[in-house]
């Protein structure tokens, strides 16, 4: 066995991911030594892109960039490490019918499109943009903060708890109601409320299931509708962007400006286990033999991996180990990445317009996306998928070589159980069926793919470290947020084993390439003391 | 209406308006519009205000719930200006009310209201119908607007009583003319099917010439308004379904229109928290503001310039100050070449909007912020008998 190379650090993290990175970063700033330990040949974890073909840059995982904290990019000063976030404004969705629906950036372009569906759904979108930003603005304060836990009486939680208290009496009567039923409801009855544009629903809806092990009827998916409306660019809700350089982009700046900061960050140095000496955390053990010290560890995987791989359950309550072991993270979606010839062609809309400059939504209607859920609940992807495309190509040229282009389609349903487990058979029959759905909109594409990548719930546990699958390092369920996430009484980013830290998305405010997590560690770590 | 418009658009400036785009000024300089709306005739093209058609049986009693003004003394052939509230009577739009029949009527209003109309009609027998694309719009404002829309026709327009509306024969174009304007000058507003709009453009442009018919833009629309004293929506109030705040709301008390408000009604949305309002007073009051000449003169003086009053008109929020506390905010203003005033409109807190009230209101000379004495005046500014005459 060989010896740590060096003197221990003030910390080490484990996992290279955006909120590894950011955890580090902020604690360089405040003057300790930090060593970073990646797994995989370069940083960004499920943030990441990777040339899988040559000339053509492939967003692996994460695609787009909204939840990414803003008190982050400024603090940090990302934009001077390379970070632009660029533009996605539209939103289109085809119909089976030939006909399409598509939101554009400039409100009264998009008003027209939808009073050509309903007159009525038209105002009615006009006054939910309203109320969803009411609601955002009463949940917001939440993702910065860290979760007090309601059962304590220690003076922290208990400011904690009055803050929280004092915010929602200053909603107001209507809107504390209102997100009370947003917290209950499946984001389709709550759009039922609202809209009568089957297609306008559907692709609304759709943000309430990302991720999820859900389906637009499912109670609970209003809320992560609302979680994906708090995204926000230079202080606009709702605003969606495209990170130049793909995500993996976003991870690049933040490792930069760690080390500008003074972090060390390896690569290809997986973590096998932490060393515990007497309860507390110590340091961590790599693959190959090496030991290095740190007086704290604090690990950016998510929940189970850190908890039920990294160290020994028997230095972990029981309870807390059954409460992660209950912590569900599963996963419910795939990722098909093409390289293209040509751009696609849509039927609903022809030629190379602006619509295919956004997100393209294969979400005609409710009952669409509730059957592909159907499929997954037996154990099957959907047959025919619910999906977010984009053609970052269009956005950032450099994507792709000239005239060239790269597609990213997020893919759901795919349960991680698939029956009779993922094989390579199975991966390529899931992405024919993503291929032969795409072609019944743009009838070109089949022919247009020079290369595809496709990455199964299983290939994320694989190759990425996702738990299941799951892209949020769990599911973004009320009943696994804020002063739950990952466990209760755990929810400020300590262990129960002292000096052990966690920071990724499975604590608060949750997954999404956000960073809170990542900050909200850093600082609680900075802080110190035990629970 | 916009192959017309745009050929005669020499300064390329448009401005959005409702989802369309709308000439700010057809001169590089806007000056000789306004003249035209005090002095001749201005032709308008305001196509982009929302139209709703209502009909049916229960078309009153769906609007006498609806608004604040008293649908049911208005006469067919009549027309009010009207708000219309939320139910804690705080102003989501205004308009115009047309009676064009026992159960028809043509409402227009700044935003979209459709919505609002099915959630306030539960029950009713009364459709509604969405015009605004349509039916198209002109604005004849000025002094000769009754002789050229004469030339036009043989129905006598003398007849045409101020907020009167009917059907007319313009030069063989079938048309709906009333009596009304956003301008407080005489001066009339034609609606027509959008099929025959530029037909309707060429035989009022053609019969206009001799009487000195101007096409007039946005920016001088925007200067004669605030001298008629006419609020306008998002500029100097928030219509409650774009605000954000409680405080950014105002009901029409607030907003000087309390004579739109019959609280003899029995019931309209609103009506409780208006008449709580009506009995304690309303804390805010929208005003006129006359900035003092001679106040002018010496703030720009201290820095050696002669006064520059503003030639367009502005929609910014500017303080106003009692000694050292802001006691309000004017929301738009211009000078008023033809009264020779600076003026502005303003909300004001409490006792400070009584007339008379002598305040001050921020100006910007040469990039430090100064005041000018400002005193509080009823509205209009401009008020000619030929407007009701």
């Amino acid at each position: 066995m060989r010896v740590g190379r060096e003197a221990a650090y003030d910390a080490i993290v484990i996992g290279g991911g955006h909120n590894g990175l950011t955890t580090a970063a902020y604690l360089a700033r405040a003057g300790r030594s930090v060593l970073v330990l990646e797994r995989r040949h370069l940083v960004g974890g499920s943030t990441v892109t990777e040339e899988m073909y040559p000339g053509f840059k492939f967003s692996v995982l994460s695609y787009v960039v909204s939840l990414l904290r803003p008190e982050i990019i400024r603090e940090l000063d990302l934009p001077r490490h390379g970070l632009e976030i660029l533009p996605l404004e539209s939103t289109f969705t085809p119909l089976p019918n030939g006909d399409r629906l598509t939101r554009w950036a400039d409100h009264d372009q998009t008003r027209r499109e939808i009073y050509r569906h309903s007159p009525l759904d038209a105002d009615a979108y006009d006054r939910f943009g309203q109320l969803m930003y009411r609601m955002a603005l009463a949940v917001k304060p939440i993702l910065a903060m860290v979760p007090p836990d309601p059962t304590s009486l220690s003076p922290k939680d208990l400011r904690g708890l009055l803050r929280l208290g004092r915010h929602f009496r200053d909603l107001g009567e209507a809107d504390f109601f209102m997100l009370y039923k947003l917290m209950t409801m499946s984001s389709a009855d709550f759009l039922d409320e609202w809209f009568e544009t089957d297609a306008l629903k559907a692709t609304m809806s759709a943000s309430g299931i990302i991720g999820t092990f859900l389906g637009p009827r499912s109670p609970g998916t209003a809320y992560v509708q609302l979680h994906h409306y708090m995204g926000e660019i230079d202080g606009a809700f709702r605003a969606w962007g495209f990170a130049r350089g793909g995500t993996g982009a976003v991870a690049e700046s933040i490792a930069s400006a760690a080390r500008s900061l003074g972090v060390t960050i390896r690569v290809n140095a997986a973590v096998a286990r932490v060393i515990v000496r007497g309860g507390r955390a110590v340091g961590v053990a790599l693959e190959d033999g090496e030991e290095i010290r740190g007086r704290t560890v604090v690990s950016g995987l998510d929940p189970r991996l850190t908890f039920l791989n990294l160290v020994d359950e028997t230095d972990l309550p029981r309870e807390f180990v059954d409460s992660i072991r209950r912590y569900r993270s599963v996963g419910s979606s795939g990722k098909v990445n093409l390289a293209l010839g040509e751009l696609p062609d849509f039927t609903s809309l022809p030629g190379d317009g602006d619509h295919l400059r956004g997100a393209i939504s294969i979400s005609p209607s409710q009952d669409y996306l509730e059957r592909a859920y159907d499929d997954a609940k037996y154990g099957e992807f959907s047959r025919r998928p619910y999906m977010d495309v984009i053609i970052p190509s269009l956005i950032d040229p450099g994507m792709a070589p000239p005239g060239k282009h790269v597609m990213s389609c997020f893919v759901q349903y795919a349960p991680f159980a698939l029956n009779g487990g993922w094989n390579d058979e199975k991966r390529k029959a899931f992405g024919d069926t993503v291929i032969d759905t795409l072609s019944e909109y743009a009838p070109n594409l089949r022919n247009a793919i020079i290369h595809r990548q496709v990455v199964t719930p299983q290939d994320m546990e694989d190759e990425f470290g996702l738990t299941g699958g799951n892209i949020f390092h769990g599911e973004l369920s009320l009943q696994q947020l804020f002063f739950l996430r990952p466990a209760p009484r755990w929810a400020n980013y300590r262990t129960p084993m002292r000096g052990f830290y966690l920071c990724g998305s499975g604590t608060h405010p949750g997954g999404g390439i956000c960073g809170g997590p990542g900050r909200l560690a850093a600082l609680e770590i900075l802080r110190g003391g035990a629970r | 209406m916009h192959e017309r418009t745009s050929a005669l658009c020499r300064a390329s400036n448009w401005r959005p308006w409702a989802g369309y785009l709308a000439a700010g000024s057809y001169d590089l300089y806007h000056d000789r519009e306004y003249w035209a709306i005090r002095n001749a005739a201005g032709l308008i093209d305001v196509s982009p205000l929302y139209k709703y058609l209502i009909r049916g049986p229960d078309a009153v009693r769906f609007l006498d719930r609806l608004v604040t003004r008293n649908v049911r003394k208005c006469a067919v052939g009549r027309v009010m200006y009207t708000p219309w509230c939320d139910g804690d009577g705080k102003v989501i739009d205004d308009g115009t009310l047309a009676r064009l029949g026992d159960d028809v009527f043509r409402l227009t209003s700044a935003d979209p209201s459709l919505l609002w109309f099915h959630d306030n009609a539960g029950g009713m027998e009364v459709s509604f119908e969405d015009a605004s694309a349509s039916t198209a719009a002109l604005a004849l404002q000025g002094p000769n607007a009754r002789k050229i829309l004469q030339a036009l026709t043989t129905t006598d327009l003398d007849g045409l009583r101020f907020f009167g509306v009917m059907d007319v024969d313009l030069g063989g174009i079938p048309v709906s003319v009333s009596r009304t304007g956003y301008t407080g000058d005489l001066g009339y507003e034609i609606w027509v099917e959008a099929e025959r709009a530029i037909p309707l453009w060429d035989a009022l442009v053609k019969a206009g010439r001799p009487y000195g018919i101007v096409p007039t833009g946005l920016m001088a629309l925007d200067m004669a308004r605030i001298e008629a004293g006419l609020v306008l929506v998002t500029v100097d109030y928030v219509p409650t379904h774009q605000a954000l705040l409680e405080s950014q709301k105002s009901t029409p008390l607030e907003l000087g229109l309390e004579w739109t408000v019959d609280l003899g009604k029995e019931n309209f949305v609103g009506r409780a928290a208006l008449a709580r309002q009506a009995k304690t007073g309303p804390e805010w009051r929208l005003r006129g503001l006359e900035i003092d000449w001679v106040s002018l003169e010496r703030a720009y003086g201290s820095v050696g310039l002669p006064p520059v009053v503003p030639s367009t008109s502005w929609r910014t929020s500017v303080p106003v100050y009692r000694g050292n506390s802001q006691v309000g905010y004017a929301t738009s203003g211009c000078w008023s070449p033809l009264l020779k005033k600076y003026i502005a409109l303003a909300h004001l807190r409490g006792s400070v909007g009584v007339p008379g009230t002598n305040l001050e209101m921020e100006v910007t000379v040469e990039h430090q912020r100064l005041r000018a004495t400002a005193t509080v005046v009823e509205t209009p500014f401009f008020d000619p008998p030929r407007k009701r005459g």
